[in-house]
């Protein structure tokens, strides 16, 4: 990677791009407006491939579907490029002046022949070359993704992997061209832009660079640890080991998100102290000692969220909160002040301003600014209009001062969980357009379209297991078992099962999920897990189907 | 911050009711009659919508044309001579404004209603019993409701569920003439059809022909206060897309979402999610 | 494209090969193709290059099972990639195709005309007359066959539609036929228009040679020199569009307008049935003079043997080199395909027929911009009538001055007019323009009866009355007058005419063909229609003064001409006293 983590384009430049590579992501359901703008796209003439091991909703826009074996990521991708770099199709002039490591790269995709590709992915060579050559001939191209490529236990590789081709072929840094990683939910973004993660400060400032950390520890007058925490997936397994024994968790439902719940559900128990803030009795909130009720951010507090375009945009109160619920700055403020630090009451707007004080990114982003559409940071001072896209140095003659762009040697690894006799079938997981993440906010409304907890399974396997559409069955993984019903889905790809993971109630589907994790990202491996489906009783079935 | 905006924008010159206007090439002739400060009434006109050229509303003189022109979807040209008040146009929109009266419930049109004040309107001077539009409301599920005699068939609804907005297409125009309805196919209920509850629809009607279930319910107990409602503008909280909404609340309640035409993210355009998903936030039901 | 959704129903066994093989005539394959297990190709390109695919297919599932069900919807849609909710929309659109449940009876559909030649023939009669037979009857409005009224138009189930009529007429009983004046029609009788050779006996390919000899600058200059004005009712000069689009690049396209739907309009039937290779000729030079080498023949679903001998020609014209690439040993490149329209005297409307030929739902686009540069699949395209057309062979062979020698000067050469109503040769006549109405009446053997009126131009045109006999056929000469040759209608109506019913009727045929687009046409023809109604085609002052008015807005505001002129007939009807004032 070669920079802070955010989408590098506006949505708006999809609109006049000329090749969209749309890899793991089914933005059609999971991120529907911006799909508008993908559309638009479409209609003004741009190529799309898909590459998704389900022919998803999405994957029906693509002028071409590439349905790649579950987990084959770094394989097509360094297909791919080492088809670029075959055909001479590469952007020799971007690679010598912007970028560093394309030797080593070139040497390491070198294996990964078309047919190598094919063999590993599953997809026809003749496909994976013609999209290496449109995406490399393209005057303006974008590779987008979402959680088919990061939900893997080698999730950054593959994010790695897609960043090589933008380098490749200078994809980046131009109006039009980039990467776009979508973000799944509506802050996450500014969660790592305020430095919810446990090496950064807010703006991406790094814990462990001295400068950064003395600026805060002075504002604070608290010596900051300089050290980096822990992601939520170590924190579990800190939790395990009994080093954690304490968790204040806010606006999060790990009892029902995680990957192998079961496991997550039991360490969670075991804390000694269990704080959940939160806007619903959650089934985390249930097994809390405390319980502290809030407000909803976005309807009933004021404040800022950013979106996957870095976009930062204002929140404000529509509605007043029920009953004894808070907003959750006055209620962190008022545990602070309960442990010896009264800072009083800040508005939103103040504690923004402290934020923009300590976060060049930014600074410029005044609340009065803020008032309209937003502003896409970076916005160092308060005439910058804001970034539409990122990484325009690459193309200045100094490089703006910055490194060279490295390209990534990644290792072409499948899924941690492999299939076997006894779990011969792979499970896989989305979302659908009506709900979200658990269904704690979409279960709230009434939708139409809903159809629930169903496992999608080809015909062929429907066959092969004797099972009938709606009937219910038996999943298992090597973690658990659930029961579900199947939904007979003849564009799902044979051996490949899909479900969302919308209704934890009906279904506890990460009792199945795979607790293999990304060593550098901390998230787990949601996308592959391993499983089998059996009948739940031969003689019900037969019953069934004769009444 | 478009590669476009390094290139200069050609302008034309155009004469408003005798006063001269510049606009950028391509805009339409209502482009310019708002520069000018002229208002021009349309039904099937809007910003985040292809015109639809259909309403017939917004015609005004243009010198040298045969017929009215409609200002909605006719580009300027260098030295056009137009009238907007003229005794044609005022005849015309008149026209419309009845014809539309005698045939369609314009009760919760309020623009219309105001044109038509304005325009000197009579639309009961065309017999005893002329034919009007006549459709059972449909309500099918507990998000929006389709009044079809409230339809003046400006094709909003169509091109926002179409290929200006959603590309879904669960409804289109059938039928032809007077008989021309909106309709999925064979007329099957929304939940059979595409329909993905986008209420991108909803937002775009100019008649209430389309209306939350929320609103609908509302009405009907004549609860409905829109002289008391709030508009609060925020930030959906779904996916990371960063769609903006107003929240209508009336009452300390959320009575609909709508979002604003104007926003690079929207185009006035939401989903499922950002336009019926908070009612988790008023988990209470509204009596 | 799309993530389309379907509902349950599927299409029968026999629907999917009948929309299969419609789609495959057409040279399209399916829009969603599955090239492995793992790869797919689909995509809005693949989409919406094969939405032409959509009207062909709907006439083979309406054949295959007497209606437009929604299985077979469902599996058109699947194939071409079309929502099913436009599909519908679209198959609504037309008269031909039923959308309203299964048809009770497995027969064949005989379509009536309704329209005044037919109507003053007794088309009710014949109509009771065929539901007492328990035949399944449809009212029509005008099938293009006015001068052997009362018209019948058969749609067939399972089977090829047809016209009991076109039976007997091998070679067509022309009333002119061996007149030596005639140029336009000159063929007609004289060749057996199902083969090439006879037509290339009589001299057939000689224009197409002279164009290749002339270069295509050439051939528009000659057009321009000729003065030829269009012959479908709006006379725009033809070398202008021609021009148009040879100034134009990409992909470009000749259409002929053959949706010949003006009541009173059979002359371009007359032409297709008998002299089919002439109109292709005509196409191939101006796809030759314009740079397009697409051409494409819209005709009325209606014309069945029009149709088939077009489709004959084409092929023939194919096989012997005349069409496809390289046509006549040369380097030009140029082709025709055939499209039969559904039922829709709006698709006659250009911009409406591009619609309607590309799949859409048959509504008239704004002008500007015209076809020259947005026309067809928004391409550059010349967009002219069968007869039109067919004057560019003696344009190219005798030079546009000498063609422009004939005629008025303010209206050039020859003309077809179509007589029909009461007179006692109805049937389609050539002249050169300059002789009046009364010279026309005068050659279709004069008015059965006392002649009342003469519907001149059609259904969109005005009833003018005998003291107008004296009137030059011409365009300038009716310009001035305050009126339109149209199409070159002319129909007689005497005193035995009820022209209360013939005006409530013509005001029945704007209501139903309004295509329902805009606010002005949609409502005012209803309302037009309501006012003869309520007041037995009688109405009062104050009724004519608010008919004024709705004319008014039409005429200023309606966005094609289908409601401009919708009013035009009747108030000249009520301005000659025909209707009205008899309080």
């Amino acid at each position: 990677m070669f920079g802070a983590g955010g989408g590098t384009v506006s949505y708006e430049e999809i609109e006049e791009v000329d090749v969209i590579l749309l890899w793991g992501s089914n933005a059609r359901e999971a991120h529907p407006i911006f799909f508008h703008h993908l559309m638009t796209g479409l209609d003004n003439g741009a190529t799309m491939f898909a590459v998704d091991p389900r022919r998803s909703s999405s994957s029906k826009f693509a002028d071409v579907w590439l349905g790649l074996n579950l987990g084959s990521d770094v394989a097509m991708s360094n297909t791919v490029a080492r088809e670029i770099i075959n055909q001479g199709l590469t952007n020799r002039e971007f690679i010598a002046h912007s970028t560093t490591g394309f030797e080593a790269y070139a040497k390491s995709v070198e294996p990964f022949t078309l047919e190598v590709g094919e063999q590993i992915t599953g997809v026809p060579a003749s496909a994976i070359a013609e999209m290496a050559r449109a995406y490399a001939t393209a005057d303006k191209a974008q590779i987008l993704w979402t959680l088919g490529i990061t939900e893997h236990h080698n999730g950054v590789d593959n994010v790695l992997a897609l960043c090589n081709l933008s380098l490749l072929t200078g994809h980046i840094g131009r109006w039009g061209s980039g990467l776009v990683p979508l973000r799944g939910q509506n802050n996450v973004q500014g969660g790592g832009d305020m430095g919810a993660l446990p090496n950064k400060f807010p703006g991406f400032q790094d814990i462990t660079d001295p400068e950064a950390h003395a600026k805060f520890s002075e504002l604070y007058g608290v010596d900051l640890p300089d050290k980096n925490g822990l992601h939520l997936t170590l924190m579990f397994e800190a939790m395990e080991r009994g080093e954690i024994t304490s968790a204040y968790i806010i606006g999060e439902n790990p009892a029902d998100s995680e990957a192998d719940i079961e496991f997550a559900r039991a360490t969670l128990r075991g804390l000694d102290t269990l704080v959940v803030q939160d806007i619903f009795m959650t089934r985390t909130a249930e097994l809390a000692d405390v319980v502290l009720p809030a407000s909803v951010g976005w309807a009933e507090s004021d404040g800022t969220v950013t979106s996957s375009e870095r976009r930062v945009q204002r929140v404000r109160a529509a509605v007043t909160p029920p009953g004894e619920a808070w907003h959750d700055q006055d209620i962190i403020g008022e545990l602070a002040r309960r442990m010896g630090y009264d800072w009083g009451k800040p508005t939103s707007e103040e504690l923004w301003d402290e934020l923009r004080s300590l976060s060049p990114l930014h600074i410029g982003m005044s609340y009065e600014r803020l008032e309209d559409g937003g502003l896409q940071w970076p916005c160092p001072d308060l005439d910058h209009p804001g970034t539409p896209f990122l990484h325009g140095w690459l193309w200045e003659d100094d490089l703006g001062g910055h490194p060279l762009a490295p390209f990534s040697v990644v290792e072409a690894a499948g899924p941690k969980e492999e299939l076997s006799a006894e779990f011969p079938i792979r499970l896989t997981t989305g979302r659908a357009l009506d709900s979200y993440n658990t269904g704690v906010q979409s279960g709230g409304f009434d939708s139409p379209i809903r159809y629930g907890d169903a496992l999608d399974v080809n015909p062929a396997d429907a066959d092969r297991l004797g099972i009938a559409d709606g009937e219910l069955v038996k999943v298992s993984s090597p973690r658990g078992s659930v029961e579900m019903a199947i939904r007979i889905q003849p564009e799902i790809p044979v051996g490949l099962t899909f479900t969302t993971f919308h209704f934890p109630e009906l279904v506890d589907i990460n009792v199945l999920t795979s607790d293999a994790w990304d060593k550098k990202s901390g998230t787990a491996e949601f996308k592959a897990a391993a499983i089998r489906i059996d009948k739940i009783s031969a003689n019900a079935g037969e019953g069934e189907s004769n009444g | 911050m478009s590669e476009q905006s390094t290139a200069t924008i050609s302008t034309v010159t155009v004469s408003i009711n005798g006063s001269s206007v510049t606009v950028p090439e391509g805009a339409s002739l209502k482009d310019a009659c708002g520069v000018a400060g002229v208002e021009i009434p349309t039904l099937c006109w809007a910003a985040n919508l292809t015109p639809a050229n259909a309403c017939r509303l917004c015609v005004v003189e243009v010198e040298n044309s045969r017929t009215l022109v409609p200002s909605c979807s006719r580009q300027v040209e260098e030295g056009m001579v137009v009238q907007t008040d003229s005794e044609r146009v005022h005849h015309s929109r008149r026209m419309v404004l009845e014809f539309l009266g005698s045939s369609v419930d314009l009760s919760q049109a309020d623009d219309l209603a105001r044109w038509s004040k304005a325009y000197g309107a009579d639309p009961d001077r065309y017999g005893n019993s002329p034919a009007r539009i006549e459709e059972e409301i449909k309500i099918q599920d507990n998000l929006y409701i389709r009044d079809y005699d409230k339809c003046v068939l400006c094709f909003k609804c169509v091109d926002a569920c179409g290929d200006d907005a959603q590309h879904t297409f669960a409804i289109a125009v059938s039928g032809r003439g007077f008989g021309a309805r909106i309709s999925t196919e064979f007329d099957v209920s929304l939940p059979d059809s595409a329909c993905v509850y986008c209420g991108n629809c909803v937002a775009v009607c100019p008649t209430n022909a389309l209306q939350f279930k929320s609103e609908f319910d509302l009405r009907e107990a004549a609860a409905w206060k829109p002289e008391e409602q709030t508009v609060t503008r925020t930030v959906c909280s779904y996916c990371g897309v960063g769609c903006n909404l107003e929240m209508h609340v009336q009452d300390n309640t959320i009575v609909k979402v709508t979002s604003p035409n104007d926003h690079s993210v929207t185009n006035g355009h939401l989903c499922i999610k950002g336009r019926f998903g908070w009612q988790y936030v008023q988990p209470v039901a509204t009596e | 494209m799309a993530d389309l959704h379907l509902t349950e129903d599927r299409a029968s066994a026999t629907e999917v090969a009948a929309i299969d093989a419609a789609i495959a005539a057409v040279s399209l394959d399916p829009a969603v193709v599955h090239e492995t297990e793992r790869l797919v190709r689909s995509g809005t390109k693949r989409k919406n290059d094969r939405r032409h695919g959509l009207l062909p297919a709907l006439h083979a599932l309406q054949k295959e099972s007497g209606w437009i069900s929604p299985g077979g919807v469902n599996h058109i849609a699947e194939v071409l990639q079309v929502p099913p909710a436009e599909a519908f929309g679209v198959a609504s659109f037309y008269e031909l195709f039923r959308v309203d449940g299964a048809p009770d009876q497995e027969d064949d559909v005989v379509h009536v005309c309704v329209d005044a030649a037919c109507q003053i023939a007794g088309a009710d009669q014949v109509i009771a007359d065929l539901e007492a037979a328990g035949k399944q009857v449809h009212r029509s409005p005008c099938l293009g066959q006015c001068e052997r009224p009362v018209a019948q138009f058969i749609q067939g189930r399972r089977k090829p539609d047809w016209v009991e009529a076109d039976a007997e007429d091998e070679l067509w009983n022309l009333p002119q036929k061996h007149d030596p004046s005639l140029k336009l029609l000159k063929r007609v009788g004289r060749i057996d228009p199902t083969s090439l050779d006879s037509y290339v006996g009589v001299g057939g390919y000689a224009a197409l040679s002279k164009a290749f000899a002339l270069g295509a600058d050439q051939v528009i200059e000659e057009v321009l020199a000729s003065g030829l004005m269009g012959r479908g009712g709006a006379a725009f000069p033809t070398g202008i569009k021609w021009q148009g689009v040879a100034g134009e690049s990409g992909q470009k396209h000749i259409v002929v307008n053959a949706d010949e739907s003006e009541p009173g309009t059979f002359k371009d039937r007359t032409i297709m049935e008998n002299d089919p290779f002439a109109l292709i000729e005509a196409m191939t030079i101006a796809g030759f003079a314009t740079g397009a080498t697409k051409g494409w023949i819209y005709i009325r679903g209606e014309y069945p043997l029009a149709t088939k001998r077009l489709e004959g020609a084409i092929v023939a014209a194919r096989e012997a080199g005349f069409l496809g690439e390289g046509i006549a040993r040369s380097s030009i490149d140029f082709d025709i395909e055939v499209r039969r329209g559904a039922g829709a005297y709006i698709c006659g409307e250009e911009t409406a027929l591009f619609n309607s030929l590309e799949g859409f739902r048959g509504e008239p686009r704004q002008k500007p911009p015209f076809p020259t540069t947005n026309g067809l699949f928004d391409q550059p395209t010349v967009i002219n009538n069968p007869e039109t057309l067919l004057n560019v062979l003696d344009i190219v062979q005798d030079g546009g001055a000498t063609y422009a020698s004939t005629g008025t000067g303010g209206s050039n050469g020859q003309k077809l007019f179509c007589l029909s109503g009461h007179v006692n040769r109805p049937g389609t006549y050539e002249v050169e323009f300059g002789p009046t109405l009364g010279d026309l009446l005068g050659l279709a053997g004069g008015a059965t009866g006392e002649l009342k009126a003469v519907l001149l131009g059609g259904a969109a045109g005005s009833f003018i009355g005998p003291d107008m006999l004296e009137l030059p056929l011409t365009m300038e000469a009716t310009r001035e007058a305050g009126l339109s040759l149209g199409s070159g209608v002319i129909m007689a109506f005497n005193d035995s005419t009820d022209f209360p019913a013939v005006l409530t009727r013509l005001a029945e045929f704007f209501k139903n063909e309004s295509c329902g687009q805009c606010v002005p046409c949609r409502v005012g023809a209803v309302r037009q229609h309501e006012m003869l109604v309520r007041t037995s085609a009688n109405p009062s002052e104050a009724d004519s003064q608010l008919l004024n008015e709705m004319d008014q807005v039409m005429k200023d505001a309606s966005i094609c001409g289908l409601g401009h002129t919708a009013s035009t007939a009747v108030r000249s009807a009520i301005a000659l006293g025909l209707i009205g004032g008899q309080s």
